[in-house]
């Protein structure tokens, strides 16, 4: 839907119910921020909107490279929205080689604004450019806007003492406050934040803010632009909003399991992208009584939270694959001494050091099988950034119920995406509960309860429950070292027992569309967006496709099984090759198809559309266009 | 009788412990004749001594023969993976600085597959106690050599002798900051018995080597100098303030010749004998005692350093209740953030 007003002032301003931007520069350019600061700005506008980091594992890859272009990609809407976007309406590019590695995603006809001031001969012929494509004629295709942003915001901050290149840093908020004007957004929310950010630093505030005001200043007045666009805010359930992104939801979730069940919070990791901002929010938030342990390694890591686990305190450790391959021997300690614990995975492309920055789901049999003997763990995933803040408090609430460990799912898409978040009511979460060992209640430490198989946590300082524990096979009844087979075998059935005894606090999963019928699309984690997205897509066209997104992995959903059999076809879109496919074909023994892409990116919505219309035979094969 | 509890009141007045009340129901299955037996006795009894309830006390060890030990001790125990006690123990004391916590390890626990984490536990000063049974071989593997055996050990897995340079536990805990190191020996019980009630009421990581015998896969590693008729000429115990002597007599010492240490014979007051001080900042002087080895020289046995700093855990909580000061915790307040916006 697009409408046009016409005001004398403005120019034209046409009402779009979604647009999606994409922010593209050098690593050294700032667009991570830039995103960012536009993202809030429209956040507190009031659209639905979802985002894409994506940047280089390289701190500062060589100056106007290829390898070195950040890209930050925001859709936003006046509709419920679901993904960051399948291909930019507008791409800003800071210098040729973010043009470059962008341009192929813009749709034809999309905006696209340049800063021919950085599009020299030393930074065309880094990114491979024999002519500029300013002159070539090869943007024809799309609405083109060039200025040069670096001189004109140069000139902007004449008369402050900065050096050039701290002139050339603030460009990316010149480049904010253009954009900010032609999607009519107003300065406040970016102003008030630099202020805070920059508030011992007042010259570069001054900049910051000087560039930003030139950057929107132009807008109104270049004759360059014809047109702005203007998306309503969304409509979306009544409540408080704010803006989070998955981690900053994980981090908050962690610290409110920790009040819901009074139990102090200690976190130990290991640096490790994408997980490490959880490390660096926690830390932050001691006067929660909370304690972080930047630790020397992984190992340390998981191993010092079973240290703070067996002391009585509410144990995580956070990661992202590889880091939970090195933890599988510790987890498993935790599996065998029968602690709480719970562990954080980040995924991200693997395997072994992979693509870091990049996102994937690949961890789910690591999570499920990697470890030696037979030792299952609990399974959650989030569905989106804000999803992750409750799943971090039902991690904690299933493991200190059940006395197991927890490994919550969580991915780099998830981790740096962020979108609008309706704040909870904490004071209507249940409170988590633990048991404590109790004198006169537990006759000792290996007393299980009945109903969960758990045992009760007989913490040091509780006199009479002084006991031995460890990695050696123990006695069901008491606790002691036991090498007998017949316990073996009962305390393996046992553990296993425990975990799937969670079931019970498992939530139904839920489908949203037909309720049988041809096709079912089963999701779990970050891609739920995508898959929402393409369901709506197909049942908007005619097609009857539900779907269904799973957030505990072990133990499924106790009506798994009996929705899977109510639709001829299961489709099983995921960014791993095939793992959640292979736990449902083992456990449900239904021909579930995998649908499977492993390019460290997200799905786009018109993929999924594409593979709905091979699955039920309306086209053929579907292929990826990488 | 009673004593005070550990946190110095009289308020709560607790029964006095003997070794017996420290003794678990648990069958030792140590072979028989190993010095582990020893550790564990001298442990046992030192640890009435300190006047801490059993149920604050807690034996963390990782895998060997050595981490059979918490089973055996009648407190709380936890015998964990393979190198890994240190950082577990680093999480328990963290999160319960009040409790007292003794880490248990051997030469390839300690040194070899935990080397990195005993490493940093010495290095963050956290407020355990560390004693690793150096026993210069792998016992519960059946005899491999371990990475304090001696270059040239013929053992199952170095039939032709090791290729491999010993580490010196001595020499690594001062390296690594350890604000106690000791050595005491298996046979030397008053010694060991006294060292370990030291190294307990340290206030922050206490490191104690032990040499241990293993009279299965290394019998008489320590032989040549702590044989009882031997040990007076051929190791030195050292004691703060007092000049090195040794020998059946004390009539031998050690002094100082530029960086490296000598040995005077039949030493007089004049000889400018070295005077042992546990409590220098630097480790240089320790350093130097650490080299000392047999045949060369007589082996130390005793306190090498002894000084006083701020622990990890002590840190950590000082953080927590500092911010705690600065900031009362409001939970709704941090959820809903700086910036929100209302949908009505």
């Amino acid at each position: 839907m697009t409408t046009e007003t016409e005001t004398e002032l403005q120019g034209v301003v046409k009402t779009r119910d979604r647009v999606t931007i994409r922010f593209a520069g050098d690593s050294g350019d700032g667009m991570q921020l830039t995103g960012t600061q536009f993202t809030r700005t429209t956040a507190v506008y009031g659209n639905d909107l979802a985002t894409l980091p994506d940047y280089p594992a390289e701190i500062r890859a060589p100056t106007g490279s290829l390898p070195g272009v950040s890209g930050f990609q925001l859709s936003f809407s006046s509709n419920d929205i679901h993904t960051p976007g399948d291909n930019p309406d507008a791409l800003v590019a800071m210098n040729p080689a973010a043009l470059k590695t962008n341009l192929g995603d813009l749709v034809p006809g999309g905006l696209l604004i340049v800063d021919e001031g950085e599009f020299n001969s030393t930074n065309l012929r880094k990114a491979g450019y024999e002519l500029s494509p300013l002159e070539d004629g090869s943007l024809t295709p799309y609405r083109l806007m060039r200025l040069d942003i670096t001189k004109s915001n140069a000139t902007a901050l004449e008369g402050l003492d900065l050096g050039a290149r701290e002139r050339f840093r603030s460009r990316n908020f010149y480049a904010l406050g253009l954009v900010l004007w032609l999607f009519n957004r107003p300065l406040d929310t970016v102003v008030r934040w630099t202020e805070e950010r920059f508030q011992r630093n007042p010259l570069v505030l001054e900049a910051n803010l000087r560039a930003l005001r030139a950057g929107n200043a132009f807008g109104e007045t270049s004759e360059l632009v014809h047109e702005r666009y203007e998306v309503p805010p969304a409509t979306v359930a009544p409540g408080t909003y704010r803006h989070i992104n998955g981690n900053e939801a994980t981090a908050l979730g962690f610290v409110a399991a920790s009040q819901l069940a009074g139990l102090p919070l200690f976190y130990a990791s290991y640096p490790i992208t994408p997980a490490s901002d959880v490390l660096h929010e926690l830390a932050r938030h001691k006067n929660f009584g909370i304690k972080t342990m930047q630790a020397e390694d992984e190992i340390s890591a998981v191993c010092a939270a079973i240290g703070a686990s067996y002391a009585g305190h509410m144990a995580l450790t956070g990661t992202s694959g590889p880091g939970l391959a090195l933890k599988s021997e510790g987890l498993n300690l935790a599996v065998m001494a029968e602690l709480p614990l719970v562990v954080l995975d980040v995924q991200r492309a693997g395997p072994s050091t992979g693509m870091p920055t990049k996102t994937e789901q690949a961890d789910l049999l690591q999570a499920m099988y990697g470890r030696n003997g037979d030792s299952p763990v609990v399974l959650i995933a989030p569905a989106t950034p804000g999803d992750c803040f409750g799943m971090a408090i039902e991690a904690f609430r299933i493991a200190l119920k059940y006395m197991v460990p927890v490994v919550m799912l969580s991915d780099g898409y998830l981790a740096n995406g962020s979108e609008p978040w309706r704040i909870p009511d904490i004071a209507a979460i249940p409170p988590i509960e633990y048991h404590y060992a109790e004198a006169g209640v537990d006759e000792h430490a290996y007393q299980r309860d009945p109903v969960t198989q758990a045992r009760p946590w007989a913490v040091p300082g509780l006199a009479g429950f002084e006991h031995r524990v460890g990695g050696l096979e123990k006695s069901y009844e008491t606790g002691d070292i036991n090498y007998d087979p017949g316990n073996h075998h009962q305390m393996t059935l046992m553990r296993a027992e425990r975990v799937a005894r969670v079931i019970v606090d498992v939530p139904d999963v839920e489908v949203t569309g037909p309720d049988r019928g041809d096709l079912l699309l089963l999701g779990w984690g970050g891609v739920y967006g995508a898959i929402a997205s393409a369901r709506e897509r197909a049942l908007a066209e005619g097609k009857a496709v539900a779907s269904a997104h799973l957030r505990h992995l072990n133990p499924f959903p106790a009506n798994l099984g009996e929705v899977l059999s109510r639709y001829d076809k299961v489709l099983i879109p995921e960014l791993n090759n095939g793992q959640l496919s292979v736990l449902i074909r083992a456990r449900y023994l239904v021909d579930a198809i995998p649908f499977n892409k492993i390019a460290g990116q997200p799905f786009k919505i018109s993929e999924i559309s594409g593979k709905i219309d091979e699955v039920l035979g309306l086209s053929g094969p579907y292929e990826f266009e990488f | 009788m009673t004593a005070a509890s550990s946190n110095g009141t009289f308020e709560e007045e607790i029964p006095l412990l003997t070794r017996k009340d420290f003794v678990s129901d648990q069958d030792v299955r140590w072979c028989p004749g190993c010095g582990d037996y020893s550790i564990l006795a001298q442990m046992q009894k030192a640890l009435p001594a300190l006047l801490i309830p059993r149920e604050e006390i807690v034996f963390i060890s990782g895998i060997g023969c050595s981490s059979r030990f918490p089973y055996y001790v009648d407190t709380y125990g936890f015998h964990t993976i393979h190198g890994r006690a240190p950082a577990i123990a680093t999480g328990l004391k963290t999160a319960r600085p009040e409790l007292t916590v003794f880490v248990i390890t051997g030469d390839g626990d300690g040194l070899s597959i935990g080397g990195n984490h005993l490493m940093h536990i010495l290095r963050r000063n956290v407020d355990v106690t560390v004693v690793l049974f150096n026993n210069r071989i792998y016992g519960l593997t059946k005899g491999q050599y371990s990475p304090t055996s001696p270059i040239g050990k013929v053992t199952k897995s170095a039939p032709m002798g090791t290729t491999e340079n010993p580490i010196d536990p001595i020499n690594l805990a001062l390296a690594a900051g350890a604000t106690f190191v000791a050595r005491s020996l298996d046979r030397d019980t008053k010694h060991l018995e006294a060292t370990l009630l030291t190294a307990a009421r340290h206030k922050g990581a206490a490191f104690v080597e032990v040499f241990q015998n293993c009279n299965i896969y290394n019998d008489g590693a320590f032989a040549a100098f702590a044989e009882k008729d031997v040990r007076q000429d051929r190791m030195v115990y050292l004691e703060h303030g007092k000049p090195l002597r040794f020998g059946k007599h004390n009539e031998h010492g050690i002094r100082l010749n530029g960086f490296l240490p000598e040995v005077v014979e039949n030493a007089s007051g004049g000889d400018n004998l070295l005077v042992h001080d546990t409590g220098l900042d630097s480790i240089a002087l320790p350093t130097i005692l650490s080299g000392m080895d047999y045949p060369e020289f007589p082996v130390p046995l005793g306190i090498f350093r002894q000084v006083e700093r701020e622990t990890y855990d002590g840190l950590v909580a000082a953080q927590v209740a500092r911010a705690r000061d600065a900031a009362e915790p409001d939970l709704e307040a941090l959820i809903v953030g700086t910036e929100t916006w209302d949908v009505r």
